[in-house]
């Protein structure tokens, strides 16, 4: 469905995205995951025929971004970053400008906007003004401007960003949902939500693509194991060698409060019993046992320095 | 054709629903209709002196006195108006991200700037259309020449069209409105003005400057004068700016 080859794009003299491939297949709900900065906005307008990169080539559909534009526009569904919408409108007026130039007219235009209407829920709200809508409405009209016409391709940019929790867990339904039959590619700085959607992750850094995975495989690949925080009441010192000596414990840190304990295990699960028992054995007081997954700041720090030894040897 | 239409539709809906729109309307109207109303007090007033005067009746005439200024003050006031209706046609939408959808739309540049510009000509016409009245409460009163007064709103229209070629091409220019305004405002101020400085330049210059200044041209439709040189000015000055919208908005593609 997407095949690009070896994108860069320079804003100046500064390159945002440098020798970008990617490959996404048609039915796929694919995931672009990166910080902020790392270039998913401009793949992303790229993709869109928003804008040229300043050099490699994109087709969409077999179609080329550069000189089949609005033959790719036709095929691509695109809700970009922050969901910029015409306020003044109403959901009915502005789905029905999105429909017209889309090129839908007559019934179609009408039973189309009906279809996405109902499928992101916004049937009571059609007639209000889109400045009055809150900010996970305004995500499903962002949503369903995308998805008149029925294109096959879905260019969703930070989908969840800035909603609340009730309204992220809707949103990620929705996009579920929507998938199927369509090409789904979205951009995300959200672990989680990458690993509950996407059948396949592209890792940015920097302008270039890190890895490229399941997501289940890259969580596994990049944890290596259990992190279990503990917090206990105790002589120090010898908790931690105690904690050491467990079977299965590779490694024990200092956490950032005084009396927690970091421990590093095997992905093994009745490590955690064992640490309980143990606490409790021998006569101290276990306050607290968390289980405790890696920041996605973590797992950025983890690949690039881990990217940056590959490229060393 | 479709697409023009949505976008037309579309903005004509914004702006009716914009307060600056029906500011900048009611402003138009009372102004207009104060520069009418004194233009024909003072056509009365002198008719009563003709009574008197033999020679001052001979040379009184409508249309100078009331339809020509009027158009006149049409055009200053359209001067002031119009970079209010134009500044937001892009920079609204660069600052509120909205171009970006419209950018990713199966829709061509050209397309949205036709249905801009046809927008914000059709808020024009519908303000113009209100000054109608003057000239049929004229026409009740007195033997109003209609070929002069339909000849000046050509012009009027013509220049009006003019200066929002050239507001579309301001507001492309930024997110900022008032920014816009404001360039499309001395913009449009130093065209017109520029032909004031024939005098001063030499006999070559003066003339450019005189064929250059925006409002020159604008002054023989007002005598009831058609000519195909003030035509093709206009015509040739809005598809100049339309065209540097168009390259401009395209320069996208590469600055990024």
């Amino acid at each position: 469905m997407i095949h690009a080859e070896e994108l860069t794009k320079y804003y100046g003299t500064k390159p945002a995205i440098q020798d970008v491939s990617l490959s996404i297949d048609k039915g796929r709900i694919v995931g672009l995951l990166g910080p902020n900065g790392a270039g998913k906005t401009t793949i992303l307008r790229i993709l869109t025929c928003y804008m040229q990169p300043t050099a490699g080539r994109v087709t969409v559909d077999g179609l080329d971004c550069r000189t089949q534009s609005l033959e790719v526009r036709k095929r691509i569904g695109f809700l970009p970053e922050m969901v910029p919408l015409y306020s003044d409108l109403t959901i009915e007026k502005f789905l029905s400008f999105s429909g017209t130039i889309k090129g839908l007219n007559g019934s179609r235009l009408k039973s189309d906007m009906d279809r996405v209407i109902d499928e992101c829920g916004l049937e009571e709200h059609r007639k209000r003004l889109i400045k009055y809508l809150s900010k996970g409405l305004k995500q499903r009209v962002g949503i369903a401007q995308a998805l008149l016409g029925d294109p096959p391709l879905l260019i969703l940019d930070e989908p969840t960003t800035g909603l609340d929790p009730a309204q992220i867990i809707d949103v990620r339904n929705l996009i579920r949902d929507l998938g199927g039959e369509r090409t789904v590619l979205l951009s995300t700085h959200i672990l989680p939500e990458v690993s509950q959607l996407c059948e396949r992750v592209i890792i940015l850094h920097k302008g270039r693509v890190r890895k490229e995975d399941a997501p289940g495989n890259l969580a596994r690949e990049i944890q290596k194991g259990l992190r279990t925080i503990l917090s206990v009441d105790g002589p120090g010192e010898e908790i931690r060698q105690k904690l050491s000596g467990i079977e299965g414990v590779s490694e024990v840190q200092d956490s950032s409060k005084p009396g927690e304990y970091m421990v590093l295990s095997s992905g093994d699960e009745s490590v955690r019993p064992r640490m309980a028992r143990m606490v409790v054995e021998s006569g101290w007081d276990l306050q607290e046992m968390r289980s405790s997954e890696l920041s996605l700041e973590e797992v950025f720090v983890h690949l690039v320095t881990e990217e940056g030894g590959e490229d060393v040897s | 054709m479709n697409a023009v239409l949505g976008v037309l539709r579309k903005e004509m809906r914004i702006t009716y629903t914009s307060p600056i729109f029906y500011a900048a309307a009611f402003i138009f109207l009372v102004i207009t209709g104060y520069f009418f109303y004194s233009a024909t007090a003072y056509f009365s007033l002198l008719s009563m002196q003709a009574g008197q005067n033999p020679f001052l009746a001979e040379n009184l005439n409508l249309t100078n006195v009331v339809v020509k200024p009027f158009f006149g003050d049409l055009a200053v006031i359209l001067l002031l108006m119009l970079p209010l209706l134009t500044m937001r046609l892009y920079a609204e939408e660069k600052k509120s991200g909205t171009i970006e959808l419209l950018f990713t739309y199966p829709v061509s540049d050209s397309a949205v700037l036709a249905g801009k510009f046809m927008a914000t000509m059709a808020v024009l016409l519908s303000m113009l259309l209100g000054t109608l009245p003057y000239m049929i409460i004229l026409e009740t009163m007195a033997d109003l020449e209609w070929g002069i007064v339909l000849s000046g709103y050509l012009g009027v229209v013509l220049l009006g069209a003019a200066f929002i070629a050239l507001g579309v091409f301001t507001s492309s220019l930024t997110e900022n409105q008032i920014v816009a305004a404001v360039i499309s405002f001395g913009a449009l101020l130093l065209l017109w003005a520029v032909g004031w400085a024939k005098a001063l330049a030499g006999p070559g210059l003066g003339s450019i400057l005189e064929h250059v200044s925006i409002i020159g041209h604008l002054d023989p439709f007002t005598q009831g004068l058609i000519d195909t040189r003030d035509i093709v000015f206009y015509v040739v000055f809005i598809f100049f700016w339309l065209f540097l919208t168009l390259r401009f908005l395209q320069s996208r593609y590469w600055r990024g």
